[in-house]
């Protein structure tokens, strides 16, 4: 995960109540929202979600049906895709089919009228940049996928645009590859200084990748923030759902003091100890979230009688770096829990049908309200 | 295998039965004297009594006839500047056709599709004949035109050029309308939106991105049009000038009128000749193509 420090006070896109609708389908729904210049904003969601729409609202291809968005202070309204200061990677790549790598990167500054010397200059600088200068000459089909996408990077970036926007820019490569380009694209936006603003559905992608991360459900964004804020306090159900996996026990506020809360739930034989305040009304409906690596199993049952539960072990997962295991709780409630494999050697774990304990810290839990 | 054989075998037979046999009996005809007598040229193999021998008599006064008379070179050159010229006007009045629909809702592409075949319903010679209505001088638009007061005079519409112009630009217009739907239909918008991202006006993009890819469709269409319409004749005939010919109508009049079948085939195969060029080119230019798509 990449934490950089952004530089809040300078705003450079602002989506101010933007909702599109397409007949009666809202796809986005009175959207707020700032971006800063220099951060890498990931627009995280499922499909339908709005994301794209959004991201096609910003380059132009769509209009808001209402609200504004301003780019470096500048209304956007009217403004035609080709006159706006963004560029985009597409989902597809969308490379010229007839022209050779360094004419689909050479189009966007021919439109700018520069002298031809001075292209060829910044074409081929541009081509060394994403490590694709010998294979100038080649079509895009004489390409590999992850060159393509190079490509694509290189003929958005060579306008050196303030803002990219970036379409499930890694949707098409295969996983080892997608890793590698991932801090390839991390490197590229702090040497360039440009604000990408990226789209996908990959959680994993938006973790890497993202300064901030919003996450939007139903053309709304539910929650905006760092990854780590992100994963590790959720603002509501969905969120905590939407990212990586967690374990939800519904349950009742029984005590709720400015320093700490107690929750009884019923899937659980113990009442949950949180170590922080919440503001929620008394006896109101309250989740707790709990994250799979948070938790513990033990053989002996473990001190206190609060934040643990008991059951047994019905389905392991060996995933080389950790395992999950499935653990059937006495009120029958199946609970995830995933343990790193530090040690090669398995003798001290738990294994099928054996009863365990479980247990996490007082600071594990987070308390989701909505 | 034998199944598979079969299944190439069938289209190889036809093009053998009514394109190869035809075209060398054309060939052959082409180096034959005339004769009155029936089948109407002389044979070129024939078995001399008196000498023993077998004699062949080859006659290349026909193709000499082709050089020597200037008619012939003169209405040659005319079909191909008609043909070249009704091609330019199909693909300049077809294209931004072939576009619309191409980018129309599908269910309304459709449509539009019919109405560009429709036509192809009624008879050729009919449709042909009813421009004679339209364009002869008390027809349908000189009479418009008078009465809604923009001419005084009848306009000389029909026999000239023009008029073959119209004839064939009306009748050849779904061959290239077809071919450049077909390409149009297949592009990908996106890239569109691309060029149009990387700061190109909707012109820009038509000639940097669109026209580009749509060449196959604009040669195909091209072809299409060019070929039958160097060697058309109704159209000239009956909508055309009198004093100037196409080649095809000299064609028909040797064979038909003049009944010189040798002198008829011998202009047949120069002017497959001449026309095998551009088809070659467009073979050559379309291997190329699927070579590229392949690698």
């Amino acid at each position: 995960m990449t934490q950089k420090t952004v530089d809040r006070a300078q705003e450079y896109v602002r989506i101010e109540a933007v909702t599109k609708r397409f007949g009666d389908f809202v796809a986005v729904d009175g959207i707020s929202l700032s971006i800063f210049k220099g951060e890498i904003f990931c627009l995280l969601g499922g499909s339908g979600c709005g994301k794209t729409t959004l991201l096609r609202m910003l380059a132009g291809f769509e209009s808001p049906t209402s609200g504004r968005i301003l780019i470096d202070g500048q209304d956007m309204a009217g403004i035609p895709p080709h006159e706006r200061p963004v560029n985009m990677m597409f989902q597809s790549y969308a490379l010229f089919p007839h022209m050779t790598v360094e004419s689909n990167v050479a189009f966007g500054l021919e439109q700018e009228g520069l002298a031809k010397t001075e292209i060829s200059r910044r074409v081929a600088e541009m081509l060394d940049i994403v490590k694709m200068g010998e294979y100038g000459r080649r079509k895009p089909h004489q390409l590999s996928g992850g060159q393509r996408q190079r490509v694509a990077l290189a003929r958005a970036l060579v306008k050196r645009p303030k803002l990219l926007l970036l379409d499930e820019p890694l949707g098409a490569l295969d996983r080892k590859l997608r890793e590698h380009t991932q801090f390839e694209l991390i490197n590229l936006q702090e040497q360039l200084g440009v604000t990408f603003v990226v789209v996908t559905h990959d959680q994993e992608e938006a973790m890497t990748l993202a300064s901030r991360i919003g996450v939007m459900n139903k053309g709304q964004i539910v929650q905006v923030g760092t990854p780590t804020d992100i994963y590790e306090f959720p603002n509501s159900r969905f969120v905590a759902d939407f990212i990586g996996s967690v374990n939800l026990f519904e349950g009742q506020l029984v005590e709720d003091e400015p320093g700490h809360v107690r929750i009884r739930c019923a899937e659980l034989d113990s009442t949950v100890f949180v170590d922080h305040g919440i503001s929620a009304a008394p006896d109101a409906k309250v989740a707790v979230a709990i994250r799979p690596e948070k938790i513990e199993l033990s053989r002996e049952a473990p001190s206190g009688d609060e934040n643990r539960a008991h059951g047994v072990v019905k389905e392991i997962a060996y995933m080389g770096d950790m395992s999950v295991y499935l653990v059937r709780l006495d009120s029958g409630r199946v609970v995830r829990v995933t343990i790193p494999n530090s040690e090669r050697h398995a003798d001290q774990r738990v294994v099928w049908e054996e009863p365990v304990y479980l247990s996490w810290e007082p600071s594990s839990p987070v308390v989701l309200t909505v | 295998m034998f199944g598979k054989r079969l299944v190439i075998g069938v289209p190889w037979f036809w093009l053998l039965l009514f394109f190869a046999i035809p075209f060398l009996i054309v060939f052959k005809i082409s180096f034959s004297w005339m004769q009155p007598i029936q089948p109407g040229y002389a044979p070129l193999f024939s078995w001399v009594e008196e000498t023993q021998r077998f004699v062949a008599t080859l006659n290349l006064s026909n193709y000499e006839v082709l050089f020597r008379d200037p008619l012939y070179l003169n209405t040659f050159l005319y079909s191909i500047k008609v043909a070249a010229i009704s091609t330019v006007l199909c693909l300049l009045v077809g294209y931004p056709m072939a576009y619309a629909i191409a980018r129309c809702k599908p269910s309304t592409r459709n449509l539009m599709l019919m109405l560009i075949i429709l036509p192809f319903w009624t008879s050729f010679l009919l449709r042909v004949y009813a421009w004679i209505g339209l364009l002869k001088t008390n027809g349908v638009i000189n009479n418009t035109l008078i009465a809604l007061g923009i001419i005084d005079q009848p306009l000389t519409l029909l026999y000239t050029d023009f008029a073959v112009y119209v004839g064939i630009v009306y009748s050849y217009l779904p061959f290239m309308i077809l071919p450049l739907y077909a390409n149009l239909e297949k592009h990908d918008l996106t890239l569109l939106e691309a060029a149009a991202d990387l700061g190109a006006s909707p012109t820009k993009t038509f000639f940097r991105v669109t026209l580009p890819l749509s060449m196959p469709g604009v040669v195909a269409g091209c072809l299409l049009v060019f070929i039958p319409a160097v060697g058309e004749f109704v159209i000239p005939s009956l909508l055309g000038r009198t004093d100037q010919l196409m080649i095809g109508t000299v064609l028909s009049a040797q064979f038909f009128g003049a009944r010189n079948w040798p002198v008829a085939s011998a202009v047949a195969i120069a002017l497959l000749l001449a026309l095998l060029i551009p088809i070659l080119l467009f073979q050559r230019y379309q291997r190329r193509e699927l070579e590229a798509a392949k690698r």
